[in-house]
């Protein structure tokens, strides 16, 4: 294991001066890499851990931007302060998902239906407030400086976002070997059998999803004050929802690289075939391609790229033990 | 009062196309067990192939709908065979992807080919519509309700006496045991999927007429067809017909207190209700 950590150590140590050999164009797609695997780890919390599929991801994306959008904008407060602002709300509300759900027995299908109706009501109502910018969506001033979490260029939001990927990889390590992680995994992996062994599952799940919702919404300030612009289609929309959970599908499920994995494979594939396609008209072949490789991923590597690649590498990590 | 009538017949004619979309989810959910994530993008995918033959072809939409629900049926076949047979046995979290993923490519395609724009076109019936007592009824709504209820009541007919059709009932009955008297529960599968991707596409040329045509419909019609099967209870045919009409009427007389543009929210609420106190719909144990 020691040997990974090293690994992990060195790709670090890079990442950190790399923006020295980089431009925008590059740094911003390495934005958007760790962008996704935060926010694919967030997810990987409530979805990869317990087992609870959430499908309304955005919801708490868009509760984080538009809490400390409208903080910033009404009251002046600080994004550095509205974030926890935003994180705590998106929490509230995940805790009432959750308990719905939990409490009320939702499982499989009908608890991702669930979350997609809470993401779409939210959705369409934030659409209707025009204090919140209503169906045109909110367009921030920019005003750079550290206090607004604006700035010139992408080399702080490289950092801002690379700390954010690496603080969700340890939060969620960390929580991966502790007890309650553990408890996490057997409710995913057997509710009832949890339960007769007095595993309390609905008090897993429902940290599960604060901690997730929370997470999750961290994001969003960061995403509102990296666009400028936030529009409820985009940041609340089933779409995004759909984007974040595909790359933690591809690198791995329920593991603390994978989300990472993932991302580093998916993200540059999506941003580069999406500025080429659609300098040649061919907007949306993105997503087809996205589309067709989450199917083939499904279909045949079931357990996720990082599953694989594991396997090939273990031998160099350490001979005879799963990490 | 008169306006409250209105609402009503407005409801119930939408509702009845609601109930069509809904059956098709239900027949799929009630065979194989897995939800279609990708119903909404269907359903787009009809409206613009309608759209296609009609600017195309000159062909009304009501005209042809036949070919496309049987072009739709082909669609869905194809999905099934090629995807979702192999998802059958795979944990939920594995089968809402690959659907999910199905609906992302549909959508896109009609981007792709389409653009963002939104179209409505001329049909031959238009605008036109009559005075029944002190309500107007639009004509192509009424036509688009009748012709949603005779293919509902086809598909009834269809898997109550056909062969096929009751083929499909002991498949959805029991796998094991329709495999068990020789039924080839595979073909069963594509078939089914490929009937309820036919009732996406028969809805789709009726809607046509009735909404301009966007790729980005589909996620609300997905949601409704959610809803309307919840309504109704999961694989519960009879009942999907029902809760759409049900919905169609909540929705238009929520317009009476909330913008047009908030009525999903009402439906998303039921949605939510439904799922929490009565999760097997209104109708349980009468399938």
């Amino acid at each position: 294991m020691s040997r990974l950590y090293a690994f992990l150590g060195a790709v670090l140590a890079v990442l950190l001066i790399l923006p020295l050999f980089l431009d925008k164009y590059t740094l911003g797609i390495l934005i958007m890499i760790f962008f996704y695997a935060y926010l694919g780890q967030s997810w990987n919390i409530l979805t990869g851990y317990t087992g609870h599929i959430s499908l309304g991801h955005a919801l708490y994306v868009g509760l984080g931007a538009y809490t400390s959008t409208f903080l910033a904008q009404k009251y002046g407060v600080s994004p550095w302060i509205g974030m926890w602002l935003g994180a705590l709300t998106a929490m509230a509300v995940g805790l009432v998902i959750g308990y719905l759900g939990f409490r009320f027995g939702l499982k499989g299908v009908y608890f991702v239906i669930l979350t997609i109706a809470f993401a779409e009501i939210t959705r369409l109502i934030i659409s209707h407030i025009e204090a919140l910018g209503g169906f045109s969506g909110i367009f921030l001033d920019f005003k750079p400086g550290f206090w607004n979490f604006q700035f010139r260029g992408n080399l702080a939001y490289y950092y801002i976002s690379l700390g954010f990927m690496c603080f969700a990889a340890v939060v969620v390590r960390v929580l991966e070997v502790s007890r309650l992680g553990r408890f996490m995994v057997a409710v995913r992996e057997d509710e009832e059998a949890a339960q007769a062994l007095g595993v309390d599952s609905l008090r897993c799940s429902m940290i599960a999803i604060a901690l997730s919702a929370f997470m999750t919404a961290l994001a969003g300030t960061f995403y509102a004050n990296y666009i400028y612009y936030l529009h409820p289609d985009q940041i609340m929309g089933m779409g995004l929802s759909i984007e974040l959970i595909l790359r933690p599908i591809v690198g791995g499920l329920g593991t603390v690289l994978g989300p990472i994995l993932g991302s580093f494979i998916l993200t540059p594939l999506s941003e580069i075939a999406r500025s080429y396609f659609s300098k040649g008209g061919l907007e949306g072949l993105h997503l087809i391609l996205y589309g067709l490789l989450a199917i083939l991923v499904v279909l045949f590597m079931r357990r996720g790229v990082l599953h694989y690649l594991r396997r090939a590498v273990k031998p160099i990590l350490r001979p005879g033990r799963d990490g | 009062m008169a306006l409250a009538g209105q609402l009503l017949i407005q409801g119930l004619l939408m509702g009845g196309i609601y109930g069509l979309i809904a059956v098709g989810l239900s027949l799929i959910f009630g065979v194989m067990g897995v939800i279609n994530f990708a119903h909404g993008p269907m359903i787009v995918v009809g409206m613009y192939a309608a759209y296609w033959i009609l600017t195309a072809l000159g062909l009304d939409p009501y005209l042809s709908l036949v070919i496309v629900a049987g072009v739709m049926f082909l669609l869905g076949y194809l999905i099934q065979f090629s995807v979702i047979n192999r998802i059958l046995d795979f944990p939920e979290a594995m089968q809402v992807v690959p659907l999910v993923s199905v609906g992302l490519i549909l959508e896109n395609a009609l981007l792709l080919f389409f653009g963002p724009d939104h179209h409505s076109p001329e049909t031959a019936l238009g605008l036109a519509s009559f005075q029944l007592g002190p309500v107007m009824v639009d004509l192509s709504r009424l036509l688009a309700f009748g012709l949603a209820i005779v293919v509902t009541l086809a598909i009834f007919l269809f898997l109550k006496k056909s062969d096929l059709g009751k083929a499909i009932r002991a498949a959805a009955d029991n796998r094991v045991g329709a495999q068990l008297v020789g039924i080839k529960v595979d073909r069963i599968n594509n078939i089914s999927f490929g009937l309820g991707a036919a009732t996406t596409g028969a809805a789709g040329a009726l809607l046509l007429p009735l909404m301009p045509v966007s790729p980005y419909l589909g996620h609300d019609f997905t949601m409704i067809a959610f809803v309307v099967v919840i309504l109704g209870g999961m694989g519960n045919l009879v009942g999907a017909l029902v809760g759409g009409l049900i919905l169609g009427v909540a929705e238009s007389g929520s317009t009476l207190f909330l913008q047009p543009t908030l009525k999903h929210v009402v439906s998303f609420g039921i949605l939510v209700l439904i799922m929490l106190f009565k999760p097997q719909g209104l109708f349980a144990g009468s399938k």
